[in-house]
Formats: C-alpha cells, sequence, structure tokens
C-alpha cells in the first residue's frame, strides 16, 4: 500500500507535484494517468525517496520507504529502463542489486528466466535493445519478490509482444496480490490493463476513481439532444433506462441508448429536434478533456495556431 | 497464449523465496559494491594503466639516475655515492606523481559513472539508506585503491633498485625511512583516490570531477612555482601534492612538512572532500 498526503515538490518557481493525496491499495493495477510532464515520475520519485518532498509525506507500507530495512521485499521499481551501467553484464547488474538486500544469489537466475534473458546473462547490458533492457529492468524489479511494484511507462518504445507480455505480467502479478502501480501518458495503454485510476495534469489530482467510474464518466456513447421539449423527451429516455444530462436552453445530453433510439422515440412521440449528436469522445478525448485544463502548453500551442492561420490570410 | 502460460508457469517457481530472505545490511551492500566494482572493464583498464604508468616511469627515473651518477668522474662517484643513494627510493617511486592522477580518475569513475548511467537511481531503489551506500562505496573503492596502490609502490621500488644496483646506488627496505617511503607512496594514491572520490561524490560529473581532482593535486602544485620565495615557503607545504609526498620523497626541504605530518595533512583535505560528497548524497535528490 502506498499513501501520499499533500505530497508536494517545488523545483525552484515550479510546482512539479502539487498538493497530491492518494491510495494505491494491493490486489489490483492502479493506473497513474496524466499528459507528459504532469509529474508522474517525480511523484514515483517521492515515494522512492530519491526525491525529498518540498511538503506532504508519502509512506510505503505505513512508514517512509528510506526507512525500510527490507527495501527489496517491499518495492520493485522500474523508473528507467537505461538506470543500469551499460558495461556491466546483465548477470552481474542483477547480482550487484541482489546482494545488498541478502537475496539467495540463485533469484538472478531465477529472475532472468522469468523474463527471458537467461541466454544473454553474461552479455553486457550496453548492446541490449530497448525491450531487453526493459526486460532487464524488469527482473530487477522481481528479485525481491515484492508486496508493489512500481513502472514508470514501462510499454514506451516496445514492440507489441513486449507490450503484451508487460500487460500480462502485471495483471498477474495484482492477481498474485501485490500492489501494482503503473504510471503512462496513453489512455489507450490503461485502457486495457488499469483497475482504479489516478489522473493528474500539472501536479494536481484530476481524478481518483475505478476504471468503471471513469469510463461511465467520459464513455464515448453519448448522444447529444436538442429539442423543443426537453422534459418530455427526457422522461422518455429516461423510461427506456437511458441517463440525461439537463444542459439547459433545450440541450440533453444522453447515454445508455444510440442516436437511432433516441431519434425513433422522439419521431414516436412526436417530440421536435432541432440536433441529434452522437458525441465522438473516446476515452483518449475524455482524457484530454479531464486534463486540458491542467496542460501547460496548451494554450500557447493554440496562440501560435492562430497566428499561422492569419498570417496565411494575409 | 503459449508464452502467457510459459510465464505463468515460471511464476508459481518464483513465488519461492523465503520470507526470512532480503533483510538489506551493511555487508551486503560492501558485496554489492565489490561486485560492482569488479564487473565493469574501465577499473582493469584504469588499474593496469595505473601499474603501467608507475612502474614504467618508476624505472625511467631509476635509469636517469643510474645514468648521472655513471657519468660522474671516479672521484665524484666516491664522495657523492652517499647521496644518491639516499635518493634512490625517490626516484624508484617517482611514477607515484601520474600514479595519483590516474587513482583519482578512478576514484571520481566508482562514484560518477553511477550518475552518468543513471545506475544510482537504482542502487538508492533497492537501498535507500544512503549513508549505507556511500560508506560501502568508499569502504570498497579504500580497499582496491590500498591493495593496487601498494602493489604498484613495491613493484616500482624493486625494479627500480633492480637497475639502480648496476652502479651499487641501490637501497633496501631496511634502510631509514625506506620501508615508510614505499608504503607512503601507495598509501598517497589512494589517498589521492579517495580525494577524487569525495569531488566525485560532491560534483556528480565525471568530467568535472577529474578535472578537479587534477586541479587541485597537478595544477595548484605548478601555480605555486610562480610565488615568490617568501611567500612560497610558507604555502608551499600546504600545496596537497607536496603535503601528501613529503611521506614517499625522502628527501625533504626545510620548509615543508615532515613526511607523517604531510600525510596527515593530505588525508585531512580527503576527509573534508569525502564530508562534503557524503553530505550531498545523504541530503540531495538523486
Amino acid at each position: 500500500m502506498i499513501e501520499a498526503r499533500g505530497l508536494t515538490k517545488r523545483y525552484g518557481d515550479t510546482l512539479a507535484v502539487d498538493d497530491l493525496s492518494f491510495r494505491v491499495e494491493p490486489g489490483k493495477i492502479t493506473g497513474f494517468l496524466g499528459p507528459n510532464g504532469a509529474g508522474k515520475t517525480t511523484t514515483m520519485r517521492l515515494i522512492l525517496g530519491l526525491d525529498q518532498p518540498s511538503s506532504g509525506e508519502v509512506t510505503v507500507n505505513g512508514k517512509p520507504f528510506r526507512s525500510s530495512a527490507t527495501p527489496m521485499r517491499d518495492v520493485g521499481a522500474l523508473l528507467d529502463a537505461k538506470a543500469a551501467h551499460g558495461g556491466r553484464s546483465a548477470h552481474n547488474h542483477l547480482l550487484c542489486l541482489a546482494q545488498t538486500n541478502n537475496l539467495p544469489k540463485q533469484r538472478v537466475d531465477e529472475v532472468l528466466d522469468l523474463v527471458g534473458l537467461s541466454t544473454v546473462a553474461g552479455k553486457r547490458a550496453k548492446g541490449f535493445s530497448l525491450g531487453m533492457g526493459q526486460r532487464l529492468g524488469i527482473a530487477a524489479t522481481l528479485l525481491g519478490d515484492p508486496a508493489i511494484l512500481m513502472f514508470d511507462e514501462p510499454v514506451n518504445g516496445l514492440d507489441p509482444e513486449g507490450i503484451l507480455w508487460i500487460r500480462n505480467l502485471m495483471k498477474r502479478l495484482a492477481a498474485e496480490g501485490r500492489t501494482v502501480f503503473v504510471s503512462s501518458h496513453l489512455m489507450s495503454e490503461m485502457e486495457s490493463t488499469a483497475d482504479h485510476l489516478i489522473v493528474i495534469g500539472k501536479g494536481r489530482l484530476i481524478a481518483d476513481c475505478t476504471m468503471t467510474e471513469f469510463i461511465a464518466q467520459s464513455s464515448g456513447r453519448t448522444v447529444r439532444v436538442r429539442t423543443t421539449d426537453p422534459a418530455r423527451l427526457a422522461r422518455l429516455v429516461t423510461a427506456e433506462d437511458g441517463i440525461v444530462r439537463d444542459e439547459g436552453e433545450g440541450r440533453l445530453v444522453v447515454s445508455g441508448l444510440t442516436p437511432e433510439r433516441i431519434g425513433d422515440l422522439a419521431f414516436e412521440n412526436a417530440v421536435r429536434l432541432h440536433e441529434l449528436t452522437a458525441a465522438q469522445a473516446s476515452l483518449e478525448q475524455a482524457f484530454m478533456e479531464l486534463t486540458g485544463a491542467a496542460v501547460e502548453f496548451r494554450a500557447a500551442e493554440q496562440r501560435s495556431d492562430q497566428d499561422v492561420l492569419t498570417g496565411s490570410g494575409v | 497464449m503459449a508464452a502467457t502460460s510459459t510465464i505463468a508457469a515460471r511464476g508459481a517457481r518464483r513465488a519461492a523465496l523465503p520470507a526470512s530472505a532480503g533483510r538489506a545490511s551493511f555487508a551486503g551492500a560492501v558485496r554489492s559494491e565489490f561486485t560492482k566494482i569488479r564487473s565493469v572493464r574501465s577499473t582493469y583498464w584504469t588499474l593496469l594503466a595505473l601499474v603501467v604508468l608507475c612502474v614504467g616511469i618508476g624505472a625511467l627515473g631509476s635509469y636517469g639516475h643510474l645514468h648521472d651518477f655513471s657519468q660522474m668522474p671516479a672521484g665524484g662517484k666516491t664522495y657523492q655515492r652517499a647521496q644518491f643513494v639516499a635518493q634512490a627510493p625517490m626516484y624508484s617511486l617517482f611514477g607515484a606523481i601520474l600514479g595519483q592522477l590516474v587513482m583519482a580518475v578512478l576514484g571520481a569513475l566508482t562514484i560518477t559513472s553511477e550518475y552518468s548511467t543513471g545506475m544510482i537511481r537504482t542502487s538508492l531503489t533497492v537501498l535507500p539508506a544512503r549513508g549505507k551506500v556511500f560508506a560501502a562505496k568508499a569502504l570498497v573503492f579504500t580497499g582496491v585503491a590500498v591493495v593496487v596502490g601498494l602493489v604498484t609502490s613495491f613493484a616500482s621500488f624493486f625494479l627500480g633498485q633492480a637497475i639502480m644496483s648496476g652502479q651499487h646506488i641501490n637501497t633496501t627496505l631496511s634502510h631509514p625511512g625506506v620501508l615508510r617511503a614505499v608504503i607512503g607512496a601507495g598509501l598517497f594514491m589512494a589517498v589521492c583516490g579517495l580525494l577524487s572520490f569525495g569531488i566525485g561524490a560532491l560534483l556528480r560529473h565525471t568530467a568535472g570531477a577529474i578535472s578537479a581532482s587534477f586541479g587541485l593535486l597537478f595544477v595548484l602544485l605548478v601555480l605555486a612555482q610562480f610565488l615568490p620565495t617568501s611567500l612560497a615557503n610558507h604555502v608551499d607545504k600546504w600545496i596537497p601534492f607536496n603535503a601528501g609526498s613529503a611521506i614517499w620523497e625522502r628527501t625533504s626541504a626545510e620548509h615543508l612538512f615532515s613526511p607523517w605530518t604531510g600525510f596527515a595533512v593530505f588525508c585531512g583535505y580527503a576527509a573534508v572532500a569525502l564530508a562534503a560528497g557524503w553530505w550531498r548524497f545523504r541530503t540531495r535528490d538523486a
């Protein structure tokens, strides 16, 4: 279990992490979602004690990670696949890590076998492909058979086979009752793995909910309707188990029904429609909407786009 | 789904780690640091360079000393022999002047390579008790540096004396001060490495740390040559190289420290660098 309370990290004038409070529970995969630069890596570094928080605190199993007597049993973390000395062989890299925690030497061979690197155990890490480096990093996280696993953007740059492998591994680790905390800037990646989501933007917490809640909140299956008789249409839709949000001025947002069904309902009951639009918002877009305000460079980008358009018009 | 089921099968075996295993300890940290230093090639290349440079330059120095003596007229030889014998250890150990720089490179690399490769993040994740990591690293480096420093200085001494025995101006370890000079040269190089290790921990940058160490050990010495004599007589002995090398340069000038005092001053400089490095390692974000 990871628990953050009012966690804040300031670098000079920049707030990288801003008053974050959340809890990462065992037995499921918790996705840590946010655009690039949202503060995901900084948060993970704070959890591991690599950085000291400016204020607030974060505990691992109830205490700061830096005071852990059994760090590798507690947490296996992969922040950066390149965080290894390229001149050291895969075997020696894992051996020097295992030795710090007095783990049995045969663990090294076991985890190498587990991630499929046994045949290159004696090869120096600098010759490894990105995927092999990622596997080596994952092997290191598994050395201590840890209760908590943290992966920072684990599928970045991996081929589809590698992505599938990591997904299955994470699912199995969570099914074994471990805490799995995985970051990504891609909603699509979370969609297929995470049970619970923590969404941040600009260092602040945006959402902390189950995957199901998140999808319900922002599902693509919403339909925008404009009508002269919103109250009546709302009743009709609700009677068919649809969910209606009244946005005023005759506008309704309906979820749970297809545009065709809503159109038919209106026709059969002689309700006049002025608009019937299937909202195309994918999870990706919902995520963008949620985090949009929190993306730092967005405003600046749009402004420069307009400048370009104005310029071409002249 | 063959691949998945294989992984699942392997997973069953992985769960077998006994509950008692996996306590972090200082002894474990020391074993780990020894694995680190012995498992990269740069260690061996650096140490080989150290031995070759040191012994080679000692041999050249010894040959030069021998040559100077052999060129003297017979009368001069009789008169000057004792002085040449007295300088024999210093000439054979002369390689320490470059050996210190190679050791400084190894000392800096031991810690800065963790930062340049990103390994430090992994190291501090598996063992977040930073004091243990720093102390284990310093201890293992000290062990390697002392052993290799001593092997190098003894090898330099014996080869040098063998060369100088051609004119019977060689000396032995049993002469007063000679054993101290030979052991001192080895320790001097090891402490140079520790000084550089401390600077490396402070700067976290390989080139920066090596430059700073070279500056302290070498450039300062050269600059001091330009001081007016009146000032130099007060400043010279505090120059790190002069303080540290008093222990292996058997003939010490009047205004310099005595061998052990000088060495203590030099160790003091290294201790300051190590303390500064330790402070940054302990307190700053990795």
